[in-house]
């Protein structure tokens, strides 16, 4: 039977790992993603859960035992967060180029210095290059979903990359809400065990991880594309089929809230999404015809759906919970690129909640009254920082 | 929507009270959310953690900065805390105090209710004579002050929960739901 209980972020990361059967967790603890380590070492160390837990002494090693774990057929899983994320930045890359499904569930923590232990979507965003697919959650229940279908879109014999899960420091990770905890039938019979056509065996040798010379590596780093390109339809299609089985359904590529027929498109990523649902609502209930869509697959990046979206819309607004130091927020610069030679329309950037700032419904009510005035006003800024200290009156009033 | 804040220090059960209070809303059907102010737990030091309750989903990830209902785990915090910062108009205070309320001035009109939480622990040996742990205690006052939940879901929440001497905090909440006094209560 399946049951609900409240829990935080990082139990439900732990939970999901457990319903996937992961079978060989290395992990190292960072604040704020120690809870996951220590969840899943109690449940293997009571016997709950089925794993090899291996303990590492860095994250660079437990994305490196992953590696191997998933080389020789196991299911693996990790969690990091923020400096311990970027540390395995060079594996993250190899387990994309070997091809292994690895999943790993990073919580979203700013970059020091100045230190910092709060949300803040840099880390991972600086990793949207290495191969990983990418999923940003609202809620508890869609971290422990998103795990579950993560191993279930990476699997596919024609994907085969590794996933990462993400989700906002303390705001999800320590926040207790109610999840439910599936039937560990249930999510067998929707994840089959994991089963790769090659893996490292003595009795069928293979070489793994071998040169490529260069008249052969730019073929793997095509094929490695390809296979990003098929995992836009593989995502929709385990969200459709998860829906089908669990009654759940977190939006897949780009989850869309009130976005029939609007003028006026807000883009987030992660938590501040959940609240800017209330905010839409109060918007529209006040006659406004504005809408939400949530970046909830960042990697493979959902191009052709974003056109879909926006055609015909004529003013959208993008909050960035992060600034990468381009020339705007990266999930804007993304958009405007997709969208370009495809759709004119107006664009405003804002730069948001960095370092964990909150993130109120009366900011962010400000920031889309702002995007709505510009239906009838020229572009005052491409890129606006809110709430910062030498602006917070007007963001706060 | 109702939203609750508890001031307490680390080491009395602050996070874990405003857990078990979003349990027992749970039980009786709500939606609900706990959490702490991120980052700042340690023993003595203060900590802030808060409740959101709601019959529909409740989705605002903010942090509580308007709340309907105050708790006061140690007193002593009123120096150090503006514990009645953004409380809404009519929004009730739950002290943690042995003094008569006639002698507390909390410096807003809003109702304010007292219970001597700490001796009803210490009665009870949850925690220790200089650093007791009220949480359970000063639940019982706040569910008969505010009625946010049925005295018997939150007894049955700190049955199941409580991590360690259960039938005492079952008994420290129950006497202090009957000793709290201040607003209507008689």
């Amino acid at each position: 039977m399946s049951k609900t209980v409240i829990v935080s972020g990082n139990f439900a990361a732990a939970y999901g790992a457990k319903l996937s059967r992961a079978a060989v967790v290395a992990a190292y603890p960072i604040t704020p993603q120690t809870e996951v380590v220590e969840k899943i070492a109690s449940l293997v160390a009571d016997g709950e859960m089925d794993a090899q837990f291996v303990k590492v002494e860095s994250e660079h090693s437990a994305m490196a035992a992953c590696i191997a774990a998933s080389n020789a057929g196991a299911r693996a899983f990790t969690a990091s967060s923020a400096h311990g994320l970027t540390l395995m930045h060079e594996l993250l890359i190899w387990a994309a180029g070997a091809r292994l499904p690895v999943v790993m569930v990073n919580i979203n923590r700013a970059m020091g210095p100045p230190w910092s232990v709060w949300a803040d979507h840099h880390d991972a965003l600086a990793q949207k290059g290495t191969g990983q697919l990418q999923f940003f959650c609202e809620s508890n229940q869609e971290v422990l979903d998103s795990v579950i279908m993560a191993y279930k879109i990476c699997e596919g014999s024609d994907i085969m990359m590794p996933a990462m899960v993400v989700e906002d420091a303390f705001i999800l990770s320590h926040t207790k809400e109610p999840v439910e905890i599936y039937d560990q039938e249930l999510v067998d019979e929707f994840l089959p065990p994991y089963n790769p056509e090659y893996k490292l065996d003595v009795n069928r040798p293979f070489g793994f991880g071998s040169l490529g010379m260069p008249d052969w590596y730019m073929d793997f780093r095509y094929k490695m594309a390809e296979a990003m390109d098929k995992a836009v339809d593989r995502v929709e299609e385990v969200n459709k089929k998860f829906k089908e089985v669990f009654g759940r359904d977190h939006g897949g590529l780009i989850e869309e809230y009130k976005t029939d027929g609007v003028d006026v498109l807000i883009f987030t990523m992660g938590s501040i999404s959940s609240t800017s649902k209330d905010v839409i609502d109060e918007l529209r209930a006040e006659g406004h015809n504005i809408g939400l869509a949530r970046l909830r697959t960042y990697r493979p990046f959902p191009a052709e759906k974003l056109r879909e979206l926006t055609r015909n819309v004529n003013v959208v607004g993008v909050l960035d919970r992060s600034y990468t130091f381009g020339h705007m927020g990266d999930s804007a610069g993304e958009i405007k690129a997709a969208l370009y030679g495809h759709k004119d329309l107006i664009l405003k950037n804002y730069i948001v909640g960095l370092g964990g700032r909150d993130l109120t419904p009366k900011i962010l009510k400000n920031i889309m009254l702002d995007t709505l005035s510009l239906q009838d006003k020229e572009l005052d800024e491409e890129v606006e920082w809110v709430d910062l200290r030498i602006n917070q009156e007007r963001w706060r009033r | 929507m109702l939203e609750i804040r508890f001031h307490g220090r680390g080491g009395q059960g602050a996070v874990t009270a405003s857990e078990m209070l979003a349990r027992a809303a749970f039980e009786e059907g709500n939606d609900v959310q706990s959490f702490p102010m991120y980052g700042v737990e340690r023993r003595g030091a203060p900590v802030t953690a808060f409740t959101r309750i709601d019959s529909k989903a409740v989705r605002n990830k903010a942090q509580i900065h308007e709340p309907d209902i105050v708790i006061v785990m140690d007193m002593a915090l009123l120096d150090a805390v503006n514990v009645t910062a953004g409380l809404k108009p009519g929004g009730k205070i739950i002290l943690n105090t042995s003094k008569s309320l006639d002698t507390i001035n909390m410096g807003v009109d809003n109702p304010v209710y007292g219970v001597d939480a700490s001796a009803i622990a210490v009665e009870h040996r949850l925690g220790s004579r200089v650093a007791p742990i009220v949480n359970t205690a000063i639940l019982g006052a706040v569910v008969r002050a505010t009625g946010v939940v049925k005295i018997e879901t939150l007894l049955d929440v700190v049955r199941n929960d409580a991590p360690a001497k259960k039938e005492e905090n079952v008994k420290a909440t129950k006497q202090a739901y009957d000793e709290v006094r201040g607003g209507d209560i008689e």
